[in-house]
């Protein structure tokens, strides 16, 4: 058997041809980045190749470095290994990997969303022999409503808490979907504030030429009269600290994949939850995985074990693959409190 | 359905009570009368009975959706509830445009109807009825509906103060009259909240006064002589009805048990007509009563057979009167109503019918020393009520408490654990949990509360990194994780494969500074049973 495309090693995915590795979780010479998630990106590495767009976020994320990068669509040979990158529609930069070699065409998703939410690239699916698939939300329990449905729920949500005068706190990752929530956060008007972790993203991604709506950063000495009945922005490591105490009266939005179920909204003890993810859904990822026509399928971080025995079932041939990908959540949050000290 | 599917969903997700009480206040401000009736009867407890089995509400929704069961079952083990779980998979495509929803009465009447029909029949309706709703929330009340499955993170007491802003009542009036006995299937919204319907029902029960658990020393309740103590039984709350020569014995959940217990029977003979006494329902022997695993065996039980009659004889010990020769002493002194109660009890004079004796003490320092032997009076503590205090409706702070005594406690170790439902869904926070046999380990409970979110976060991903066998949706886990479980009662069973079975479980802390070897042994367990499981 010849060896494969790409190997699943304990430092991360590795193709072996190329010698470099792919959003590895420990520090290698070469690391080619889907996206600047600390669960996909991690500080160590030599150097890194990554979408032009990611570049200023690895940079506020991982420090100076090494960084190359290159525009979606533009193949460059790594030791006769053909790569290009794809955009996944995650977060603003995301790409999916392509690599060919020898005739033989692998895809690793990284994480991705089909809907176009306006900001991170349009998601494209690639032809591919063997595909490699996140599995975040692989269960039929999850099914999105098209993000217009959901900005007007929360636009209708944040317009309910103005009228009585309290404040709207939505809760989102920092990098990624706070800015996704901002043009839908710009159309009610209000003010928009953002906690400090997701400030900075903002920064950085502005500094870099992208165009995003206006802000304000929450400061220490702002009066407390500024933020009420407008809207905050912060990550969801912010909820319950003292720091939220400043917008008091406000009611606390989580806008999360997770809070399709409504255990995980009262678990939150959230006010109010909206299932806006930057995965794709059950319907997303069998379709997608269905226009690589890709004959073999690797599911990795999520629900990887049910998705591939049902991809299996409807004659995809798949297995399941452990990574250390899927703890965007807690890698955040350390990162968030970081940022904000 | 629409409304109420949107009240549920409030009332589900809401922090706070205010904002669940305007949302009920603004549901019967607009609900037709039929459904208001079916939300006070879903509201206190009254709900419809289960019609249809939740395998074969599995097996019509994987078919109408064409999922495999297994794939079904993972959703289901993710979300936590089936009712929820239907309604997330069935997709907004499958709805029927041209279709009309019908209000809540109709679907609850409709699942009565369908009780005694065929499996047909029934799938015809659920899936019409899938079709017909339009949302995921209205599937999932009716899901939950249909199951028998309701509840709703809202108290009862909430419901009555949002119903008493509608109808212009006080909310204790309206207690009362939602009590008891009533079909919602029948009587309408205005007979139900009548005077009249109180007068004509002889059977109505008066709501409970409940206390709340003292926190501070008693000392802050004031002079000891203001308060009445007496022991605090672990039976069923209930309440005594003579009225019209007929008897009805009601527990605090409002379930007429008159039939269950043939030993009350005597009391439609012997006690004065137009009586309501306040008690414990408990079995006792001599006067002293006896564990609430012996009670267990007979509740639930349609017939009684000799030797449970024998071995679990039941007696009610009560403790305040509410009602003489028809007239309404709730209003009165405690000081009085015990006075009238202990000369109603006296002239009875018999087993089945005792009073609950009021503690002599002078100082609250000697009811302190009293409290410690509570255990050994076969009682879970101390009552104290202020001897001036009306009998208030429901839970109220300030003339009743209860003053238990600190629960028993073992430390043993986690070895197996299950996702939990509701707002635990998707996380691990269901455990069993064993002690030593030598180099063996034997489960003897398994306990769901006492950690905090943070807590089951972390023993989560414990379970995550070290699960050893999956089994369905228990995982074994490796037995490193140290919990002291805390527990009311303990008695012998020959249903747990320790021998023991525990009353009330639950977890009081992590024990992070022990090791495994050092959690306590089945032989200390079986100790505990011959000290307290008498």
């Amino acid at each position: 058997m010849p060896t494969p495309l790409i190997q699943f090693t304990d430092r991360g995915l590795y193709c072996p041809p190329g010698k470099f590795h792919i959003d590895p979780w420990k520090p290698v010479d070469k690391a080619v980045i889907t996206h600047a998630h600390s669960d996909h990106a991690r500080p160590g590495s030599n150097s890194y190749l990554s979408h032009t767009y990611s570049k200023p976020l690895l940079e506020l994320r991982l420090g100076p470095g090494i960084y190359e990068t290159i525009g979606w669509n533009e193949p460059v040979w790594i030791n006769g290994v053909k790569l290009s990158l794809h955009p996944a529609g995650h977060v603003i930069g995301s790409s999916q990997v392509r690599l060919e070699y020898e005739g033989e065409v692998w895809v690793f998703s990284g994480d991705y969303k089909t809907e176009n939410d306006g900001i991170s690239g349009a998601f494209e699916p690639v032809k591919c022999d063997v595909f490699i698939t996140e599995s975040t939300f692989g269960l039929p329990i999850y099914n999105w409503k098209p993000q217009e449905e959901i900005f007007r729920n929360i636009q209708d949500w944040i317009m309910q808490n103005h009228s009585q005068g309290k404040t709207s706190v939505l809760m989102a990752y920092s990098l990624g979907k706070a800015q996704r929530l901002l043009p839908c956060v710009e159309a009610t008007g209000l003010p928009i504030f953002l906690h400090g972790a997701v400030y900075n993203v903002h920064q950085a991604l502005v500094a870099a030429g992208h165009k995003l709506p206006a802000i304000q950063r929450v400061q220490q000495d702002m009066p407390k009269d500024i933020f009420k009945g407008n809207v905050v922005i912060a990550p969801g490591s912010a909820d319950g600290t003292p720091w939220m105490k400043r917008f008091s009266p406000y009611s606390v939005g989580v806008c999360s994949g997770w809070m399709q179920v409504r255990g995980n909204l009262r678990r939150r003890n959230a006010d109010a939850g909206f299932a806006l993810s930057d995965h794709a859904d059950w319907n997303g990822l069998l379709h997608t995985i269905k226009a690589t026509e890709a004959k073999k399928v690797f599911v990795t971080h999520g629900f990887q074990s049910a998705f591939s025995r049902y991809l299996n079932e409807i004659g995809i041939e798949a297995a399941e693959v452990k990574t250390e990908y899927g703890q965007e959540e807690t890698a955040e949050e350390v990162e968030e409190k970081r940022e904000e000290g | 359905m629409k409304q109420f599917a949107e009240l549920v969903n409030i009332l589900g997700t809401s922090t706070k009570t205010n904002d669940k009480l305007d949302a009920l206040s603004a549901y019967f401000a607009v609900a037709n009368d039929r459904d208001k009736v079916w939300v006070i009867a879903l509201f206190s407890g009254r709900r419809p009975r289960r019609t249809i089995n939740s395998t074969l509400i599995q097996q019509w929704c994987s078919e109408l959706i064409g999922l495999p069961l297994w794939l079904f079952a993972e959703s289901y083990h993710t979300v936590g509830d089936l009712s929820e779980t239907i309604a997330l998979l069935i997709p907004d495509t499958l709805t029927d445009p041209e279709a009309t929803p019908h209000p809540l009465h109709y679907y609850i009447e409709k699942f009565q109807e369908l009780a005694a029909a065929g499996e047909e029949e029934k799938k015809a309706f659920m899936i019409q009825s899938w079709r017909q709703l339009e949302t995921p929330a209205e599937k999932f009340v009716f899901n939950k509906l249909l199951s028998g499955a309701f509840r709703i993170g809202v108290s009862q007491k909430v419901m009555v103060n949002a119903l008493a802003r509608t109808v212009q009542l006080d909310p204790s009036v309206i207690a009362h009259r939602i009590s008891g006995n009533w079909d919602p299937a029948v009587i309408t919204f205005d007979e139900l909240l009548s005077e009249t319907n109180i007068k004509a029902d002889s059977s109505k029960p008066y709501p409970f006064y409940l206390a709340y658990a003292l926190e501070t020393s008693p000392e802050e309740l004031g002079e000891p002589d203001e308060w009445q103590a007496e022991w605090k039984w672990d039976g069923i709350r209930g309440q005594l009805i003579k009225r019209n020569n007929e008897l009805f014995v009601w527990s605090r959940g409002e379930e007429l048990l008159t039939d269950k217990f043939p030993e009350y029977a005597i009391f439609k003979d012997i006690l004065p007509d137009g009586i309501v006494l306040d008690g414990e329902i408990i079995p006792a022997v001599d006067g002293k009563p006896l564990p609430f695993a012996i009670l267990q065996t007979r509740i639930g039980r349609k017939n009684v057979t000799k030797k449970q009659l024998q071995e679990a004889p039941m007696s009610f010990f009560c403790y305040d009167l509410l009602e003489y020769d028809y007239e309404d002493w709730r209003g009165v002194a405690l000081s009085k109503r015990r006075e009238k109660l202990e000369e109603v009890a006296n002239q009875v004079s018999r087993p089945e019918l005792l009073l609950s004796p009021v503690i002599e003490y002078a100082s609250w320092q000697e009811l302190a020393a009293l409290r410690d032997q509570s255990r050994d009076m076969g009682s879970e503590g101390l009552m104290l009520k202020r001897r001036s205090s009306v009998y208030q409706v429901g839970r109220k702070r300030g003339d009743w408490w209860k003053w238990k005594i600190d629960p028993l406690t073992i430390d043993a170790v986690m070895i197996y654990a299950q996702k939990g439902s509701g707002r635990r869904s998707n996380l691990y926070t269901d455990y069993t949990f064993a002690v030593k046999d030598g180099d063996k380990l034997v489960s003897f409970t398994k306990a769901y509360s006492g950690l905090t979110d943070k807590e089951f976060n972390e023993v989560d991903s414990f379970v995550k990194r070290n699960s050893l066998e999956k089994f369905g949706p228990v995982r074994t886990v490796k037995p490193e994780l140290v919990f002291e479980i805390a527990f009311e009662g303990i008695a012998a069973s020959n249903r747990h494969k320790s021998g023991v079975a525990l009353r009330f479980p639950r977890i009081s802390r992590w024990r992070k500074d022990k090791k495994p070897e050092e959690i306590n042994t089945l032989e200390e367990l079986k100790k505990m049973l011959e000290v307290y499981g008498k």
